[in-house]
């Protein structure tokens, strides 16, 4: 029998990035006794690094703003694969989980009248982002910490242990998720700290722990995103969709080298900042796609009139959804067009007074400053794309957040579906709020309905899960996980990147293929105390699953969408539209693919769309019948 | 560009250690934190550091840098000379778990101590009415990382372990300065800083301000506005009075 400590929950939350700790708090309000388990010290996780603001439709900063507006915007943004009814929920209560957080203590910007202030962005009608300066991504996770923290102080009251319903494993991986028949029983895993196992008993879990980003080599993503959350639900049976759809944020950092692809707020255009290639032009003009011609500038001087007088003229075309961004980027510096370290300028410096740059943008300055030495009051910035969120997931019920796995709830970036084939900036911090307290309310719900009837692990299963995480020790003279890391990230980054051809995919695939067997037999060095190469052989199963997805979806999804773009398959095509890429395990550990159609949107939810713009998007058969 | 580095690193566990010489590659362009990673990758696979964002915002890499507290992300190769020896410890105030990474429970524990914001009871969500000018006092607080640098410089406890029970350290005395200005927070905050979180331990020597990787002003704004409201209230002569009659015996 193996040696491990365990606990016992209603609810077990894996991740502590908004979308986990917003699903804890409303498991906890909900009577639930609740653990949350993550990678990093609590407070860490990388929804710190959202900077623009989290787009709720309050219609502060322009009345004419509603939830229908920002449900169009999404659906657009998205290329009308969103789950539809995700993106419904979504824009109807963004505004009150932000109201919500005001009464945690958040202290967001203001408008003159004292209410939240609403920032402009890629993508949005109106001014929707509610922030604080660049950093609303650090205010958030405090807000929500701090929300934790005063549940832990109430169950103190009432019994005298901070922790008694309410607890934090901080620096904890889990490895697997057990199983009692089809229904999730409880969660493996060993403390970073000290290599030792922890078992939680809990008959719901739910998955928060973000994206898939350190698979690719240029990425703003850290450490911790490893896909855990996307191989964990597909081990226990699981299905994923729309994995092939990654966004790469258009501006990253491109130097120095050690820096590269950190990223540079939406914001920075948002409030003026203009892209320029190597020869001066602002060309961004030049990439308009027919789909959103109406709704962008078509000069210089309406563009630069918008800033001001919105309601009289057209956006600037650079803040096109990032998809598009992204792919105009990349076509400059293809073509001779880019900065010396092989980027674009985004320059803010020529729009705006020095003084407002470093009070609307402050951590962006801060950022240049110290890691790049440039000074973006005085000159521009190099930028190019960076991968930076992945719009698939696992598919889970939009109302409870569940997965077709029952127990195993999904929420914020790790599902899929409300982002369609690409997310509009903003979206995420109301999506982890929105999703992660329903997952919270789902996973109550189901505890509830159980009664006693709980599932029961069984002890082979805990064997199993602890053999597993040994492995890496067990062999000597193997290759250590970091060079084989290096190779996985180098791959997908070149061939499953940010424009794809169906060759390089097929060559991807015989990649991975190769790494799965060079991981069978990689060696770690050392013991099992704060060990990262241990850590990072553990994770790179995950990645390696993750990247699977990836590619086979890509290959088979033969057109061009959000973030999806095929060389070969230039185009968007509708019947694809109406498609769903399904990935699932088989037997043998092996990715399989499968289609699946989508549900057809509502005819209310259909009406707040002109019948000439569903016809780009959608089939003859599909289009309403006027 | 490149050349090799002279770096020291302190290697062991809370049983004890020592530093380790190491030649390590440095590229153009490097922070401190890239050259730990390199270590981690060619030489020392088992080298345990913190660090998540690598850009400066999630406070998680903090160490001490030829004695300096610093974020590695933030520490760039540059500013060292090429042959010059370059020394990484643990941050010294909390106890070591394994070679760079120290145990700062403390942190979490002072934390859990402060009341939570009190939200007023006659405002529903949604309603909240605050000036930016008033929000931006706390606002400046609010950008902390918890990278607990000020906590692993300050004098009051760096070397004095017997204090902590009774000192929650900048930042937390930071937060409660952030709470006391939330213009619609409707708890009572001073007299709590100074009976509770040793307020008074504080003298001002700035170092906490020093080492701040986000540059909030914490002694100058938190740490003496704080003080000052407290010594308002405890010589406020009607305050003074209205306690005197509330403890007279019935």
């Amino acid at each position: 029998m193996t040696e491990l400590e365990r606990h016992s929950y209603d609810v077990v939350v894996i991740g502590a990035g908004g979308a986990g700790l917003r699903a804890a708090i409303e498991a906890r309000e909900q009577g639930k006794r609740t653990a949350i388990v993550c990678k990093s010290l609590f407070g860490k996780a990388h929804t710190v690094m959202a900077e623009g603001g989290c787009a709720a439709a309050m219609g502060n900063a322009n009345s004419n703003d509603n939830w229908q507006v920002h449900f169009r915007d999404t659906m657009r943004g998205g290329k009308f694969l969103n789950n539809w009814r995700m993106a419904e929920l979504h824009a109807q209560e963004a505004p009150d989980r932000v109201w919500e957080l005001e009464t945690y203590g958040a202290l967001f910007d203001r408008t003159p009248d004292g209410r939240i202030s609403q920032r402009n962005f890629g993508g949005h009608t109106y001014p929707r982002l509610a922030h604080v300066g660049d950093r609303t991504g650090l205010e958030l996770i405090r807000t929500l910490q701090q929300k934790i923290v005063s549940l832990q102080q109430e169950d103190f009251e009432a019994t005298g242990d901070y922790e008694a319903n309410l607890k934090v494993y901080a620096e904890c991986t889990v490895t697997e998720l057990l199983k009692d028949g089809d229904a999730i029983s409880g969660a493996f895993g060993y403390w970073r700290e000290s290599g030792r196992f922890i078992l939680f008993d809990a008959p719901a879990v739910v998955l928060a722990t973000g994206g898939v980003g350190k698979s690719f080599k240029v990425t703003s993503n850290s450490w911790e995103y490893t896909g855990d959350g996307h191989a964990l639900a597909m081990r226990a049976g699981a299905t994923l969709i729309n994995m092939e759809f990654i966004q790469f944020h258009p501006t990253g950092m491109v130097w120095p080298p050690s820096v590269k692809g950190i990223l540079v707020t939406e914001s920075v255009r948002g409030d003026g900042g203009v892209l320029k290639n190597s020869e001066g032009k602002r060309f961004m003009f030049d990439y308009v796609p027919d789909v959103f011609r109406a709704q962008y500038a078509e000069t210089e001087d309406e563009a630069d009139r918008w800033y001001k007088d919105p309601d009289n003229n057209r956006r600037p075309p650079e803040l096109l959804p990032r998809d598009e961004v992204a792919r105009a980027i990349n076509s400059e510096v293809k073509a001779g067009r880019g900065t010396p370290h092989g980027g674009v300028f985004l320059d803010v410096s020529s729009r705006l007074p020095a003084e407002e740059i470093t009070r609307r943008l402050p951590s962006m300055h801060h950022q240049f400053k110290e890691l790049a030495d440039v000074d973006i009051t005085a000159e521009p910035m190099e930028v190019g794309p960076t991968c930076h969120y992945v719009m698939g997931g696992v598919e889970v019920d939009p109302d409870t957040a569940q997965s077709v796995v029952p127990g195993l709830f999904a929420a914020g970036e790790v599902a899929g579906g409300m982002h369609g084939s690409n997310r509009l900036g903003g979206n995420s911090l109301s999506d982890l709020l929105v999703f992660g307290r329903r997952a919270g309310m789902g996973a109550a719900m189901y505890v509830d309905q159980l009664g006693s009837e709980r599932p029961k692990i069984a002890e082979a299963d805990i064997d199993a899960a602890a053999a597993e995480a040994l492995a890496p020790f067990e062999l000597e003279g193997g290759e250590n996980p970091y060079s084989i890391h290096q190779e996985l990230q180098q791959s997908m980054n070149d061939l499953v990147g940010i424009i794809r051809k169906e060759e390089e995919m097929e060559q991807a695939l015989g990649r991975l293929a190769e790494f799965r067997g060079r991981i069978a037999k990689m060696t770690v060095e050392g013991h099992r105390q704060f060990n990262p190469g241990w850590h990072l052989a553990l994770d790179l199963r995950n990645m390696l699953t993750v990247s699977e997805c990836v590619a086979k979806a890509a290959l088979q999804r033969q057109e061009s969408r959000g973030g999806h773009t095929r060389d070969d398959y230039p185009g968007m095509n509708a019947d694809w539209r109406k498609l769903l890429l399904v990935c699932s395990l088989d037997a043998d550990g092996g990715v399989n693919v499968v289609k699946k159609d989508q549900i057809p949107m509502r005819d209310d939810l259909l009406e707040l769309f002109e019948l000439d713009e569903l016809k780009k998007y959608l089939t003859d058969e599909e289009l309403p019948v006027s | 560009m490149s050349y090799k580095g002279k770096f020291r690193v302190w290697r062991g566990d809370s049983e004890g250690g020592e530093l380790k010489d190491y030649e390590v590659e440095v590229n153009e362009g490097e922070v401190v934190l890239d050259v730990i990673h390199r270590l981690q990758a060619t030489q020392a696979p088992d080298l345990a550091v913190r660090w998540n964002c690598k850009a400066g915002k999630c406070g998680s890499c903090s160490a001490e840098v030829n004695g300096m507290p610093k974020l590695m992300c933030m520490c760039r190769m540059n500013t060292f000379a090429e042959d010059e020896v370059v020394t990484v410890t643990p941050m010294r105030t909390f106890p070591v778990m394994r070679d760079l990474v120290t145990d700062v429970s403390y942190n979490y524990t002072k934390a859990r101590e402060i009341p939570a914001f009190k939200p007023p009871a006659d405002v529903k969500p949604g309603e909240y009415r605050m000036q930016q000018v008033d929000v931006e006092r706390s606002q400046e607080f609010r950008k902390c990382i918890e990278c607990f640098l000020c906590q692993n410089t300050c004098h009051v406890i760096r070397d004095h372990e017997e204090n902590k029970e009774s000192f929650s350290g900048p930042r937390f005395l930071m937060r409660i300065a952030e709470l006391d200005m939330h213009p619609l927070d409707a708890a009572d905050r001073q007299n709590e800083a100074q009976e509770q979180h040793g307020l008074g331990f504080c003298n001002i020597t700035k170092c906490c301000t020093e080492v701040c990787p986000e540059h909030i002003k914490i002694t100058d704004n938190a740490l003496i506005p704080m003080k000052e409201r407290v010594v308002d209230r405890k010589y406020d002569p009607l305050v003074w009075l209205g306690n005197k009659i509330r403890r007279r015996p019935a």
